[in-house]
């Protein structure tokens, strides 16, 4: 992680958001990775994204557990606070930081180690809650800071830097979070900023769990002929299959759709997602039929990416268990206890 | 030998046969008659058809530990009753089923054997089988209130309190009770000579379990976030936290709940959602045992590191490993003190019985919010899940809680430049920001190298400067934790050291001894780091037995790293078994400690 902080220097003409801050705002410290890290690419989407929604800075919660991808919450919206915390275990704590303060905004940045194979158990457990956050997985099929050793999605036959290729069957954490009821999947690639900004406007705005998979080519470890996750291989086999559109709450739909193609769909804060489906037959609204698009473009060996499924009828954590809207955290402590004569009254039960 | 007020019954039952509210019946009859009482559960970790043993202490010198003894014993397990038997002190009594016919092989002289036709009386009474196994139990609890004089009228008036919504069951309770009352007072000499009589030494005191205790200490704390993974002995902490939140935590103008109780995948997770809610201001806990300690390590030196506040219960059981789950040990003091990889240490706190449990439970939120770290509070078994007479607890509603250095937006405007990690105080303890304050409060929050500033580092000065600074922060810990409860007796160089719940035994102990004119001193260490008096304790005495319920000597060891004790002088009293620690067992270690000594 760096420590070396950009320069805040900006053009007198740069755009500004509503809140009056322009993306530079929005910006962290200099990246560390490597150069042409596709994970760069997503940081700078999440950037416009959060600029474009105008997120208000302390607002903003960054959660990340360990690993490349998980660095990146330092290079984006210095003024949120971020908590790196241990490896695979960002979910637990977005989880307990949602429970204590549910009017947060929160992104958590992971990795295919950190959610894949040593978080598997808190990714599943997450969207089982449905918490309410935008989950971005930045997927390249490889560890890069212990130098190349394949993660849990990578595919078969797909082939390492060194050694022999891929034998085991990969994790796909759509399929995944397809299977296990999560509200919100989307699918896309560092390289396609384009269909990326708006998939993790939806995300941010979902009230429930938000899964971005971004295939995030590792130009280390991972990005050599015969790999599956490298820039070509994506560039080659990757396919829109529904596109999505954000328009923030209040603003009308200026885009001319066509009619059946275009889908919208209303968010809780009022907001808007208009699916454009590429492929007519597909229908992000059914688990069973995305379920069976997907593995057959999988077999297929195609990459699909876009809004994948949404389902924003199902309620979220808090309002699962019947919680507050105040943060619990804000809420007066004196109003937490009842008092000494309740308590009198609650020791007689134990004479 | 006849006495008053001074006896243990034992029941010998099979678990999965409700015989925990007769037990608990005959033990509250008992306590409104004005006289101590101490219950035990001995369990197996199994949820039907094995033995299980519950234990009633009369004791009219209000003692808290286990006895060393059975008076009476009522045997309803057949599967062990050559060892229940053998259990009986010389001269006491054994109750049986005699429905069915016993051996007389397995008769003992010294023991008289009062044999009731319980099922036998219930099958003739009551319809339902599950009905008839129930009053079984109940009509024990009759035939021993004829047998000690147990007063009727209690016994009535706790069955109409029991089932105030289902009066039909107190007239069929009662029943039963009468059938084992007539029974007994027809066929034996009622009273036996051991037998309870009245007494007012019950008056301001509850009797309940460390758990509930500290569940309640959880609510009254405002803790609003409570992570958990079930694991015995703890999980009635949480089952109890939810039971006092869905009465005392409803919003009064919503309706809506203002707790969220989380029941995590796993102990790791557990650990991280109490992070991610004392990161964002909430005050949270997790109550679990051993083995979820070992799972949550990890994130337990990530909060020493990163400075977030944790609240931890840690309820210990009989390990290594998986160990006896439903037996005690204290043996996670030193994987609790040090807990998780590299250089860590942590604050714990030692009730020695419910009434602590409730009084510790807001305590170590007050000194986890205070000192930025996690503080665990070291129950047992014994602790958590027994039924203890403790005095009515009471707060102090004039003491605010302390909430610790948190910066609020105004003094965030007012600030040129927030750092997170800065000794502005020169007490150790940095100032912190909630997420969602001010944008001037941000910081990045991580358990790699970082500096003063909170910025990322690896320099070898930096990191080390934030390093140190976590020590100063120990030494004021050191102040802040509850002082040790020290009594000295007469001027004498031999002294008893111990921990949590081994009080009870050990002050039981001190009492026989100087009935044997051997006067000892007496520390109970309360807190980890230890306080200066401790130490000056240590120091004033030529020997120090250090009693403790696990093998390695634990305390011992601690006390040894954290004061710099000669370890010469503490010798080391260990109990290990899962079983409670009892007075016996104290000074027949101490006599024998002092016969070596003499004759060296």
């Amino acid at each position: 992680m760096s420590y070396i902080s950009k320069p805040k220097v900006a053009h007198p003409g740069i755009p500004r958001n509503k809140l009056g801050l322009t993306v530079r705002d929005y910006e962290g410290v200099i990246s560390t990775l490597c150069a042409g890290c596709g994970h760069d690419s997503v940081t700078a989407a999440i950037v416009q994204a959060v600029f474009e929604l105008n997120v208000e800075p302390h607002m903003l919660a960054k959660m990340s557990g360990i690993g490349c991808s998980s660095k990146t919450p330092a290079y984006f919206v210095s003024q949120s606070h971020g908590f790196n915390s241990v490896h695979g275990r960002m979910p637990s704590v977005t989880t307990g930081a949602n429970a204590a303060n549910r009017t947060l905004t929160y992104i958590g940045v992971s990795g295919d180690g950190d959610s894949l194979s040593i978080g598997a158990g808190q990714f599943v457990h997450a969207i089982r809650r449905n918490l309410n956050m935008c989950y971005i997985i930045e997927n390249n099929g490889v560890y890069g800071l212990t130098k190349g050793q394949f993660s849990a999605s990578a595919d078969i036959g797909s082939k390492p830097k060194k050694g022999l290729p891929n034998q085991q069957e990969p994790i796909d954490p759509v399929s995944t979070a397809l299977s296990l009821g999560a509200t919100y999947i989307a699918r896309s690639f560092s390289g396609d900023k384009e269909q990326l900004v708006p998939l993790i406007q939806g995300a941010l705005s979902h009230d429930g769990f938000a899964l971005v998979d971004v295939i995030s080519p590792c130009v280390t470890f991972n990005d050599h002929e015969g790999s599956t996750k490298s820039y070509a291989h994506t560039r080659e086999f990757y396919h829109h299959v529904v596109d999505a559109d954000y328009i923030p709450p209040a603003e009308e739909i200026k885009t001319q759709y066509d009619k059946g193609a275009a889908m919208p769909v209303e968010l809780h804060d009022g907001s808007k997602i208009i699916l454009r489906k590429i492929d007519d037959e597909y229908d992000p609204t059914s688990r069973a039929a995305a379920f069976k698009y997907l593995r057959e473009r999988f077999n297929a060996g195609e990459i699909i990416t876009g809004l994948l499924y949404i389902d924003d009828s199902r309620k979220e954590m808090h309002d699962l268990m019947g919680n507050i809207d105040t943060p619990l955290a804000q809420y007066p402590l004196e109003k937490l206890h009842p008092g000494s004569d309740e308590l009198k009254k609650i020791l007689s039960r134990y004479r | 030998m006849g006495s008053v007020n001074d006896l243990v019954i034992k029941i010998a039952t099979v678990n999965g046969t409700g015989s925990a509210s007769a037990n608990g019946l005959l033990m509250k009859s008992i306590f409104r008659m004005g006289i101590p009482v101490v219950g035990k559960n001995y369990f197996p970790s199994n949820i039907q058809g094995l033995p299980t043993w519950y234990e009633i202490r009369v004791t009219g010198d209000g003692y808290q530990a286990r006895a060393d003894r059975v008076d009476l014993m009522i045997a309803m397990n057949a599967q062990t009753y050559a060892r229940d038997l053998a259990d009986v002190a010389p001269g006491g009594w054994l109750i049986y089923d005699s429905t069915w016919p016993r051996s007389n092989l397995l008769d003992r002289d010294d023991v008289t054997v009062l044999g009731i036709p319980l099922s036998k009386m219930c099958n003739e009474n009551f319809d339902g089988a599950r009905a008839r196994i129930l009053m079984k139990n109940i009509a024990y609890v009759g035939a021993v209130a004829a047998l000690l004089e147990i007063d009727l009228d209690t016994i009535t008036t706790l069955l109409e309190e029991t089932f105030a919504s289902k009066p039909h069951l107190v007239d069929s309770n009662m029943k039963a009770i009468r059938l084992g009352h007539d029974y007994a007072t027809e066929n034996f000499v009622c009273p036996l000579p051991k037998k309870v009589a009245p007494l007012d030494k019950t008056k301001g005191h509850i009797v309940i379990d460390g758990n509930t205790a500290a569940g309640l200490g959880c609510m009254f704390a405002g803790a609003t976030v409570g992570a958990w993974y079930p694991i015995t002995p703890s999980t009635s902490l949480m089952d109890a936290f939810r039971s006092f939140c869905q009465k005392y935590r409803e919003d009064e103008e919503t309706g809506k709940r203002t707790y969220c109780i989380i029941q995590a995948e796993d102990e790791l997770a557990a650990i991280g959602m109490v992070l991610g809610a004392t990161w964002n201001g909430a005050r949270a806990f997790t109550p679990t045992s051993g083995p979820g300690i070992s799972l949550m390590s990890e994130f337990i030196g990530f909060a020493y590191y990163a400075e977030l506040p944790a609240v931890i219960f840690n309820v210990q059981r009989c390990g290594p490993s998986t160990g006896m789950p439903t037996r005690t040990q204290q043996s996670d003091i030193l994987s609790c003190a040090y807990a998780s990889h590299g250089d860590t240490r942590h604050v714990l706190l030692f009730p020695n019985d419910p009434g602590e449990c409730f009084t510790m439970a807001q305590q170590a939120f007050d000194l986890a919010e205070r000192l930025q770290t996690p503080v665990m509070m070291l129950s047992d078994l014994d602790i958590g899940m027994n039924d203890w007479m403790v005095p009515d607890f009471e707060i102090d509603e004039s003491k605010a809680p302390d909430r610790g250095k948190v910066l609020g937006a105004e003094e965030l405007e007012e600030m040129e430049k927030f750092y997170r990690y800065l000794d502005v105080d020169g007490d150790g303890i940095p100032y912190r920001t909630l997420p969602g304050t001010h944008p001037k409060g941000s910081y990045f929050t991580r358990g790699s190298g970082h500096t003063k500033y909170g910025g990322y580092t690896e320099d070898a000065d930096e990191y080390q400067e934030v390093v140190d600074r976590l020590l100063v922060k120990w030494e004021t810990a050191r102040s802040l934790v509850p002082e040790p409860e020290i009594r000295y007796s007469k001027f004498n160089k031999a002294a008893i050291l111990t921990v949590g719940g081994s009080d009870g035994a050990c002050k039981e102990a001190l009492d026989r001894l100087e009935a044997e004119n051997v006067a000892l001193n007496y520390c109970r260490v309360r807190a980890f780091p230890f306080s200066d008096a401790v130490r000056e304790f240590i120091d004033q005495h030529d020997v120090v037995y250090v009693v403790e319920q696990n093998r390695d000597a634990q305390l011992r060891t601690l006390l040894m790293l954290d004061s710099e004790a000669d370890p010469a002088k503490l010798v080391a009293l260990l109990h290990y078994n899962g079983m409670p620690l009892n007075a016996g067992f104290v000074v027949k270690r101490v006599l024998e400690e002092r016969a070596k000594g003499q004759a060296a």
